[in-house]
């Protein structure tokens, strides 16, 4: 298992990741409220055609995320 | 005279898509009302009802209000600062007696998060647990007893879509619910002295209600508490170094803890989750890259083309209808100046505003359907990037492209934009989208001024020109919307972060609703503005300064009685009475300012009457060249083709004058209904008015480069 923290805008259509920490204090009230906690695991489901936003998958419901917000989520990338 | 009845107050809180807006419309049915919260222009809807006890048959009434969906009780939008306020000031008139709770039964989590921080705030509650029929497809098995003693209100299992559980949940309504006497989240020991002190100073029902006073204590403005008491509590905050976002961050870690926890404890899951396959499937070609767009442009060509032609039949219907029903009103009232205003202003206003309804009716059936369906949430999401360089929005795109039909549902529909700055500017640019009412004024110009002939042997030049000026609208909308993006200050941070929620059936009797709920919006507070506008309009061309009108008048009525048939003296006599009315003057004043531009008086009587609508520059055309009744476009074209220019020697209509003219009535903001269903929408006259003035400049300055270029 890499131990690699990025950020979860630099995540691949597919590619898996855990919360680690958030770099944005009301972005991270945002989305502490909407159910991204520290832990849970995120599924990149996709991306807009122009790169930006995202659709993720985390716990159980699909979320659509700018990438610039997305830019400050720090995850921990999961091996396949 | 009436006895007010006294009504139990309930607010309707839950996430969006939870099913909220559904859960209302089944309580409450069409016995809804709609407003502005007050100060804000965020939707307001509250219903009654009247609820059966089913044992004693004794009926109770209630008054429902819908609060915004929210995901937290701690606001990031004005809409969201909403159920806070209500919520957490006592002194609100929205305050409720009793909330209900709606949770999506499939998101647990997340909804019992909103439902804790409401419950331990100690407001009377019952949680309806909506989606049951999806919670089953995933095979998870909720124990309603356990987790009505964890949460200590009642849970009642429902599915708002099927109309199941309803009874239920309406009993207990009637029941006298109590409030739990423990906490979800402890709040008690994190700041005692400044729970204490504030509710000292107010008549609250918990410490959490003081959490969240102390954490907004600088932003109380409109809470109903007295100055003095805002500025001990944002004291008390001060003195005991209370950290509202530390608080919160801590608060949304320890609540989900407690919640995972519920869960845990209350739940039996028994396969393994799993997704609704379908929206997966169907999302891979919704919102593929490429199939997307394509789906995407097919639904807004579908939908176009149904608001363009579709509509045409029944506005044809109404319009003909009125036409008669006019004509009657007026040959059974007695002759005079009352039958005129009756007649001309207030019937023709009334007129104006009916033939509106088909296409808000049908725009808000795809709308709705949209919506509902969870479709709008794909749009969003594709649409994004590509309407933001234009500091738009996603949703944007529905309401731009439906104002080239009419702007005035296009309006009506921006609501769905969460961000005010990104709506504001939808709203100030749509106009610019060239609406059907253009196109009689574009045709009949056209034809004036461009040779019917093809262009390299397959394009028809003259429905080139068409098209480019359905061009030069769009790129003026979103050129416009560009530039805007730096004036227009931002209210709040603007998040973009939203729920796709799965794909779902839609409800019918939610689409009738929103398609009721916008025809009432338009009808009774634009409609007001439109009669009055009506009025003057028809003041202003049926009354005259002087004795020339009324000579000019009275030998119109003496012919008319006579029954001297409509021969071309009687219609030279009404171009000479438009001449001699107000709006005739004012054609005449206006004419220094028009002239760089190349317009003449005449033009600037069909500009000062073209504010009704746009389509009314061929009917004053007509009226001014004599030519008798409005729709002949063929002979006001020769007419207009044969005026001389008396500075010039040769054609009035020259093609310098036809494109200043046509680029004119692209970018000027003619309409009145338009102008009213903006003030609707902003919540005053400020923005009709910036966007009235805004569309003047672009329309003056852009006529005049085109006319002094091409003359």
């Amino acid at each position: 298992m890499k131990n690699k923290t990025i950020r979860l805008s630099d995540l691949r259509k597919g590619e898996s990741c855990v919360i680690e920490s958030f770099t944005d204090e009301q972005m991270k009230q945002k989305l502490l409220e909407m159910g991204c906690l520290p832990g849970e695991v995120i599924t990149v489901d996709r991306f807009a055609p122009l790169g930006c936003p995202m659709a993720i998958s985390v716990s159980g419901s699909v979320l659509s995320i700018r990438t610039d917000e997305a830019d400050s989520v720090i995850v921990r990338i999961l091996s396949e | 005279m009436s006895v007010k009845k006294k009504h139990v107050k309930i607010s309707l809180v839950g996430n969006p898509n939870s099913g909220k807006s559904t859960l209302f419309n089944i309580l409450t049915g069409l016995n809804q009302k709609i407003a502005n919260f007050p100060g804000v222009t965020v939707e307001k809807k509250t219903g009654r009802c009247k609820i059966y006890n089913s044992a004693t048959g004794e009926p109770t009434n209630f008054e429902i209000t819908d609060l915004p969906g929210t995901y937290s009780l701690y606001p990031k939008s004005p809409d969201e600062r909403i159920p806070f306020q209500v919520l957490c000031d006592p002194g609100d008139e929205n305050h409720p007696d009793l909330v209900i709770l709606i949770a999506d039964g499939t998101n647990l989590k997340r909804s019992l998060f909103l439902a804790s921080q409401v419950i331990d705030l100690k407001i009377p509650a019952v949680l309806a647990l909506n989606m049951m029929d999806l919670v089953k497809e995933q095979g998870l098995d909720i124990t309603i007893k356990d987790l009505e003693l964890r949460l200590g209100v009642r849970v009642i299992p429902i599915n708002a879509r099927k109309g199941e559980g309803l009874e239920e949940l309406r009993q207990t309504l009637l029941l006298n619910l109590t409030v739990p006497d423990h906490d979800i989240f402890e709040t008690k020991d994190l700041a005692p002295k400044v729970f204490k002190g504030i509710r000292e100073q107010l008549n609250l029902r918990s410490d959490y209600a003081a959490l969240q006073i102390a954490h907004h204590a600088d932003s109380l403005e409109d809470f109903h508490i007295a100055s003095k008491q805002k500025e001990t509590i944002l004291e008390l905050t001060k003195l005991h170094l209370f950290e509202g976002i530390k608080i919160q961050s801590f608060e949304t870690l320890e609540r989900y803890k407690v919640i995972h926890e519920i869960i845990k404890d209350c739940t039996i899951q028994s396969q393994e989750i799993q997704k609704p396959s379908s929206t997966k499937r169907i999302d891979r070609i919704l919102m593929h890259r490429f199939w997307g767009y394509v789906c995407f442009l097919g639904i807004l060509f579908l939908m176009f083309q149904a608001i363009f032609s579709l509509a045409s039949f029944p506005m044809n219907f109404i319009d003909q209808t009125f036409a008669g029903f006019s004509e009657q009103v007026h040959n059974l009232l007695p002759k005079g100046v009352l039958n005129d205003l009756i007649v001309n202003g207030v019937l023709a206003g009334i007129g104006g505003i009916i033939i509106f309804i088909p296409q808000i009716a049908l725009l808000f059936t795809f709308i709705a359907i949209l919506e509902d369906t969870g479709y709008m949430a794909r749009v969003s999401f594709l649409m994004d990037k590509l309407m933001r360089k234009f500091g738009l929005n996603g949703r944007s795109v529905i309401p731009l492209i439906s104002g080239v039909a009419c702007a005035v549902p296009a309006i009506l529909s921006t609501r769905t934009i969460g961000s005010w700055k990104e709506r504001i500017i939808t709203i100030m640019v749509t106009p610019l989208m060239s609406c059907s009412a253009r196109l009689p004024v574009y045709t009949l110009l056209i034809a004036l001024i461009i040779p019917q002939k093809m262009l390299f042997g397959i394009f028809n030049l003259q429905g080139l020109v068409m098209m480019s000026l359905y061009l030069i609208g769009f790129l003026a909308a979103i050129g416009s919307a560009a530039f805007m993006h730096w004036f227009v200050k931002a209210k709040e941070k603007a998040y973009f972060i939203m729920e796709i929620p799965v794909y779902r059936m839609p409800r019918w009797s939610n689409i009738v609703y929103a398609i009721v709920e916008k025809i009432r919006i338009f009808l009774f507070d634009a409609g007001k503005v439109i009669i009055a506008i009506s009025i003057i309009l028809w003041f202003l061309s049926s009354r005259g300064p002087g004795e020339k009108y009324n000579t000019l008048n009275a030998q119109i009525d003496s012919m008319a009685v006579t029954g001297v048939p409509s021969t071309n003296l009687n219609y030279h006599l009404q171009a000479q009475r438009l001449e001699a009315s107000y709006a005739g003057k004012m054609g005449h004043i206006l004419e220094p300012v028009i002239k760089p531009l190349g317009f003449d008086w005449k033009i600037g009587i069909a500009l000062v009457t073209s504010f009704a609508a746009r389509e009314v520059f061929v009917g004053t055309m007509s009226t001014i060249y004599s030519v008798g009744q409005q729709g002949e476009s063929m002979t006001i074209r020769d007419k207009m083709q044969a005026e001389i220019n008396p500075e010039t020697g040769g054609p009035r209509y020259t093609p310098a004058v036809g494109w200043s003219l046509m680029l004119f009535y692209a970018f000027a903001m003619q309409c009145m209904s338009t102008m009213a269903v903006v003030r609707r929408e902003t919540g005053g006259w400020k923005w009709p008015i910036i966007q009235f003035s805004y569309m003047a400049v672009l329309a003056y300055v852009s006529s005049l480069i085109a006319f002094q270029l091409l003359k």
